[in-house]
């Protein structure tokens, strides 16, 4: 990502939404989906518009799951840990990527090629549907292992 | 021919996408004339994608219909010689069985369907609120009995009327739809299914209260409920159901919606004002109340999604009709939300009195595994382990305080005898480590300490002081913690060291 792209995307966001009450959070949400995450440099320029200091912004940033400070794989598998899907079978899915990815349960990441992002999240409302997930903003529930290698792009082959 | 297919997220999760261009596409195939409706879901999961047709004996019902059925659907013309073939939707026990108040037009209805909406009661209740006195609609939801559906149960026309009697310049009103608790949903189904009955629930607050503007908090993780929100706002507003002199009445109100962003502890209310005016999301001391001083230090009401949703219900048909289901002191139904390891999952609307043995067994048919249920886990991840020995108690608010469980936000998520209590019980600890506010040192420091203790006592180590160490740490985060995260996370932990004592190693 290059500098330009993000002061473009800073701007365009902060533009949007500076006049908002309680604009903060409008506008991080629009650069994260501008630019997948939140770049360090983008951060002096909205708290400048935002008359905040860049700690307190970074604050924010760091708070909240949902915000990336880095880049995200090419494909973002988020995986349900909460207790309806763990009584589905969530847990042996969350072993399974792991192991497929090459990835460590206790801080997954992205696998060092790039292509996969795998994280947990905390319920997604399809809890009567357990286990569920999500491949790049798309849905999956009644998950199962062979679902799994089906929809990662790069499960099925690595071992 | 018309077709409905669910556009509910738990329907997409299982393909209902897929499924809706597999009938558009067979239909052209074949060169038949269908008109494809996308309605919300009846709620039935495990029948989702539930496709439904138009006949002369009404919508007849087929699930779950995989994209390789679709043809075979044609081919039998839609009839009752097909497998997937369930009649008539309204004649299935699991609906039969329900009292559908709020969750009326779940299934039945296009979420944004305006003539929908209307044609089904809709916008009834806002407009019975707008002929009488802001005075006398804060009176008929006090009347009601209606308390809040978000957990603490607070009566909501006394939040209502605290508001009401606060002087001030600009009030809020804002909808906590967070619902970040595991086991739960119908926030969801409400916002993504019938997000005119939250909206028109939200304007009568206003009426009530003189609040002019709105906020809809919504998590991250419900981005098809922060779509359907959004656009429901559109069309109400240019409906004149919002905005400038709504229904050309004195009042305004302007609504909004926000995305949170993944912290559970965001639910909490105060900690949810802090992030609408773009903050980390650290729970506030009370006083003083945000019925006073709430967004950005003024006067705001704070209600979950179902209990603004039951509003309209309330005003349309009267406090009486709502007041007289229930028990005790829990007036009106609740959307109860069978989830976990349970074979007909889904929502279920009954009034309050209802048993959780019906509620799995008569409802949900038993376990998904086909094994004996062995825990259930009661107002989400804060809510304590239900053992059988009180599977019989009404569910009530006051009856399941009395044996230090909650009814929460109504999720019901159920284990089977596979479950280890020890390992859930570390797990309520561990979510509240990594969801912690880190405000008060019990919940930030203590949630870590108690993973560790349970990780001793299943090991083995010293196993009567650790489990005493475990008890006096719970005690001293109920008695320490400013909010319930850290308050309330020792009730699935005792919960669960009481009742299932062999799984911590311990004599039963
Ligand atoms: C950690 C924590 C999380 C909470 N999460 C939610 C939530 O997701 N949705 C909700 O409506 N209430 C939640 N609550 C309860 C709210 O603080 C508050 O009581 C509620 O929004 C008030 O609305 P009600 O009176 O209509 O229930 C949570 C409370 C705590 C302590
Ligand atoms: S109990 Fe926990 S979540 Fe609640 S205020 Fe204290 S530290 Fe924050
Ligand atoms: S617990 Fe996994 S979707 Fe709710």
């Amino acid at each position: 990502m290059t500098p330009d792209h993000t002061f473009d995307a800073v701007a365009t966001a902060v533009a949007a939404h500076q006049h908002l009450p309680g604009a903060l959070m409008p506008i991080l949400h629009a650069v994260q989906d501008a630019l997948g995450h939140i770049p360090a440099d983008a951060v002096p320029s909205i708290a400048k518009a935002l008359n905040l200091s860049t700690a307190e912004v970074h604050g924010v940033v760091t708070y909240y799951h949902h915000f990336r400070s880095a880049p995200a794989g090419r494909q973002v598998v988020q995986i349900c840990r909460a207790e309806s899907c763990q009584s589905m079978g969530g847990e042996q899915l969350w072993a399974h990527a792991c192991v497929r990815l090459g990835l460590h349960g206790d801080h997954p990441g992205t696998t060092p090629d790039g292509a996969v992002t795998l994280e947990p999240v905390y319920c997604l409302g399809l809890c009567a549907s357990s286990p569920a997930m999500v491949v790049d903003a798309k849905l999956h529930a009644r998950m199962n292992i062979q679902k799994f290698d089906r929809l990662v792009a790069q499960a099925g082959s690595a071992a | 021919m018309i077709i409905y297919v669910p556009c509910d997220s738990a329907a997409l999760a299982v393909g209902a996408d897929e499924v809706a261009l597999a009938v558009q596409a067979e239909a052209d195939r074949r060169g038949l004339a269908i008109e494809l409706r996308r309605n919300s879901s009846r709620g039935l999961f495990w029948l989702e994608p539930l496709v439904e047709v138009v006949t002369p004996a009404g919508r007849i019902a087929f699930g779950p219909v995989a994209e390789e059925d679709v043809a075979s659907l044609f081919d039998a013309a839609w009839g009752a010689s097909h497998p997937l073939h369930l009649g008539r939707p309204e004649d299935m026990p699991f609906l039969q069985k329900q009292e559908r108040l709020t969750f009326a037009r779940m299934g039945i209805t296009r979420p944004l369907s305006l003539a929908d909406y209307e044609a089904h009661e809709g916008f009834a209740g806002l407009r019975k609120a707008l002929q009488l006195s802001p005075a006398e609609v804060v009176q008929q939801v006090l009347d009601s009995g209606l308390r809040g559906r978000g957990g603490a149960a607070f009566p909501a026309g006394i939040k209502w009327k605290t508001v009401a009697a606060a002087q001030a310049a600009q009030k809020y009103i804002v909808c906590n739809a967070d619902e970040g608790d595991s086991g739960t949903y119908s926030d969801r189904m409400t916002m993504e299914g019938d997000p005119f009955m939250l909206i028109e629930g939200m304007a009568i607050a206003a009426v009530a209260t003189g609040a002019t503007q709105g906020y809809v908090y919504i998590r991250s993780e419900y981005p098809h409920a922060v779509a359907t929100m959004r656009s429901a706002i559109e069309l109400a507003t240019a409906a004149g159901f919002l905005g400038e002199q709504m229904l050309g009445s004195a009042h305004s109100f302007h609504l909004h919606v926000r995305m949170a962003a993944g912290a559970y502890v965001c639910g909490e209310e105060t900690a949810m004002l802090e992030s609408l005016e773009g903050k980390r999301g650290i729970v506030r001391a009370k006083p003083p109340l945000p019925a006073l001083s709430g967004l950005f230090g003024k006067p705001t009401v704070i209600n979950n999604v179902i209990t603004l949703a039951s509003v309209p219900i309330i005003l349309a048909r009267g406090a009486a009709f709502y007041r007289n289901y229930g028990v005790g002191r829990s007036h009106g139904t609740l959307p109860i939300q069978l989830a976990g390891n349970i074979l007909h999952g889904g929502l279920v609307e009954k009034a309050f009195g209802v048993t959780l043995r019906e509620l799995m067994y008569d409802f949900g048919g038993g376990s998904a595994s086909g094994r004996p249920i062995k825990a259930v886990q009661v107002g989400g991840p804060l809510g304590a382990y239900v053992p059988e020995s009180q599977w019989d108690i009404p569910l009530d608010y006051e009856a399941y305080a009395a044996v230090g469980a909650v009814v929460g936000h109504g999720g019901i998520v159920v284990h089977d005898d596979r479950a280890n209590m020890a390992r859930l019980a570390r797990y309520a600890m561990e979510f509240c480590a990594i969801e912690s506010c880190g405000k008060c040192t019990p919940c930030r420091i203590g949630s870590t300490r108690g993973v560790e203790v349970i990780d001793r006592i299943r090991d083995g180590e010293n196993r009567p002081q650790q489990v005493q160490l475990l008890r006096d740490l719970c005690d001293t985060m109920v008695h320490g913690s400013l909010c319930a995260m850290g308050g309330m996370t020792p009730f699935p932990v005792l919960s669960a060291l009481n009742h299932y004592p062999q799984d911590f190693g311990l004599p039963v």
